[in-house]
């Protein structure tokens, strides 16, 4: 096994990680920019290494610097957390390159995962479902209403560099789309540099449903069930819980089945997820795949019983899976809310010094804090501070449970997003698991708060 | 003449105009970037930029004025 490990990543997840090692007796270095010098994180790792200013390509994405630590400290793994160099297939080849471990998949996996087209293309071939759409750029906005008309309207429209909800726009008819080829195109290229438009039947009333994966490098993998995470603002997940409150036994084996049959099939090694999309039919269809360590990653853990962070180590350390699938446990509910940095009401970031911190703390809460009370949140970096789990027997307790432990979450001095998370919870609908990507449109009153 | 103002503390991304630019009420003027965010700030009338007051790279707080036009 592994012996020494450089965590290339910071707040709650470098903790996240950390504390598995540490439990494993695996010694930890973390690294850190100069506006993390004082992140709990640093403290909890065995040893900790400035990595530069602020700014990410001078410190996390700077991947030299990072082998450059890793093999001062003498670290034999690396592991990347989510984001940053988690998913950069140069930085898991550098790590080969000098012999160091990086703890995910092949470069080649993540590579191909990585670009939308090719993605799409061997997820099909692998046997996974896909929405109707097209797999390469679209000439005009003619060629645009012509497909549309072929799949159907609506239709999604997406530029192919965008990401975190960017450069996305629904059309429902052909004025509509030809309005938004010509703007959506034009904020492509100012944005990203690259104008390249896809199409997309759009799915109505969609959930985002995932199923965890995990394969050794021997040829064996399971699926650890699924996390719904239709709950999103902007395209980006707020509240996610495990199991889907819509799937039924058969639907939910089925889509993990084929998950993992296609994961195999690529070649896949390493924890990842693949993302789908699920209609109001519970037809499935493939999205994307992650390459790494999932950030609600903790809802799967709850309900399972398995520590993913032991287990990608272990896989990584070369062992085979020590579970079988029909071994994999499911047992009650667990509902991860992501506490942002940001105005709850008009979801803009809202950076600072954290003048309180009072955290709620009882039976079947999990919390994964990635600041202390005096902390600055640095406008650096993901507004994401903290991640709270709760888990009950069923999902009515694990929500009850949400409820108080939100009611009693206290931060001052920034905003946070807790007051539009308890206005979630409290939601009839969401109680009633009609939880839909559409959500925060449908059921919050406030129209400044349309999720797009 | 108006006051385009920030919505939220981050870094100047990007400046879109110059002095002198005519701009349209709903054009995008500047592009904030905060927490992985990138914001376009937009115009709210329909005039000509007099005056941008912040650089590329520049931090600016909740309510700072980025330019003004009329």
């Amino acid at each position: 096994m592994l012996k020494k490990i450089l965590i290339a990543n910071r707040g709650e997840i470098a903790g996240r990680i950390i504390r598995t090692c540490s439990r494993l007796g695996i010694r930890t270095v973390a690294v850190y920019s100069e506006a993390d010098q004082d992140a709990p994180y640093t403290k909890s790792a065995d040893e900790a290494f400035l990595l530069g200013p602020p700014r990410v390509q001078e410190s996390y994405l700077n991947a030299e610097k990072i082998l450059e630590i890793a093999h001062e400290a003498q670290c034999d793994g690396i592991h990347p957390g989510y984001g940053f160099l988690s998913e950069n297939a140069d930085f898991a080849k550098r790590c080969r390159e000098e012999g160091i471990t990086f703890i995910g998949p092949s470069p080649d996996v993540i590579s191909l995962m990585g670009k939308k087209v090719e993605a799409r293309i061997a997820m099909e071939k692998a046997g996974l479902p896909l929405v109707p759409g097209i797999s390469r750029s679209i000439k005009d906005a003619d060629e645009a209403a012509e497909l549309a008309l072929q799949f159907g309207y609506p239709v999604m429209l997406k530029a192919s560099a965008g990401g975190g909800g960017i450069g996305m726009q629904a059309c429902s008819n052909e004025a509509e789309l030809r309005k938004a080829y010509e703007g959506s195109q034009k904020r492509a290229l100012m944005f990203f540099g690259n104008g390249d438009m896809f199409l997309e039947k759009l799915i109505e009333n969609p959930r985002h449903i995932e199923i965890q994966v995990l394969a050794d490098s021997h040829g064996n993998g399971m699926y650890l069930w699924e996390r719904e995470c239709s709950i999103q603002r902007r395209h980006q997940k707020v509240i996610e819980e495990a199991p889907s409150p819509f799937l039924d036994q058969e639907t939910r084996e089925e889509m993990g089945r084929a998950a993992i049959e296609a994961a195999l099939k690529i070649g896949y090694t390493n924890a990842g997820t693949i993302e789908f999309i699920v209609d109001q039919d519970k037809k499935y269809y493939f999205l994307e795949m992650n390459t790494r360590l999932q950030v609600e990653h903790p809802i799967t853990e709850e309900i399972t019983g398995i520590d993913l962070v032991e287990e990608q180590i272990r896989v990584a350390s070369g062992e085979t899976l020590r579970l079988k699938q029909e071994e994999i446990p499911l047992e009650g509910h667990s509902i991860e809310a992501r506490i942002y940095a940001e105005d709850p009401k008009t979801m803009l970031p809202s950076p600072g010094k954290i003048t309180a911190l009072d955290i709620p703390e009882g039976e079947g809460i999990r919390h994964e804090l990635g600041v202390h009370s005096s902390s600055h949140v640095s406008h650096f970096y993901d507004p994401m501070i903290a991640k709270l789990v709760t888990t009950g027997k069923d999902r009515p307790e694990a929500i009850e449970r949400m409820k108080e432990a939100l009611a009693g979450y206290t931060v001052q001095g920034i905003k946070t997003n807790i007051p539009l998370l308890l206005e979630i919870l409290h939601q009839e609908a969401f109680s009633a698991g009609d939880t839909t990507t559409e959500f925060i449109g449908k059921y919050l009153t406030n129209n400044s708060r349309v999720s797009s | 003449m108006a006051e385009i103002r920030s919505n939220m503390a981050g870094s100047v991304w990007k400046i879109l105009v110059s002095k002198g630019d005519k701009v349209h009420a709903g054009e995008d003027i500047i592009i904030l970037e905060s927490m992985k965010m990138e914001i376009p700030i937009a115009a709210e009338e329909n005039g000509t930029i007099t005056e941008v007051h912040v650089n590329e790279g520049d931090f600016v707080n909740d309510g700072d004025i980025l330019a003004e036009s009329e």
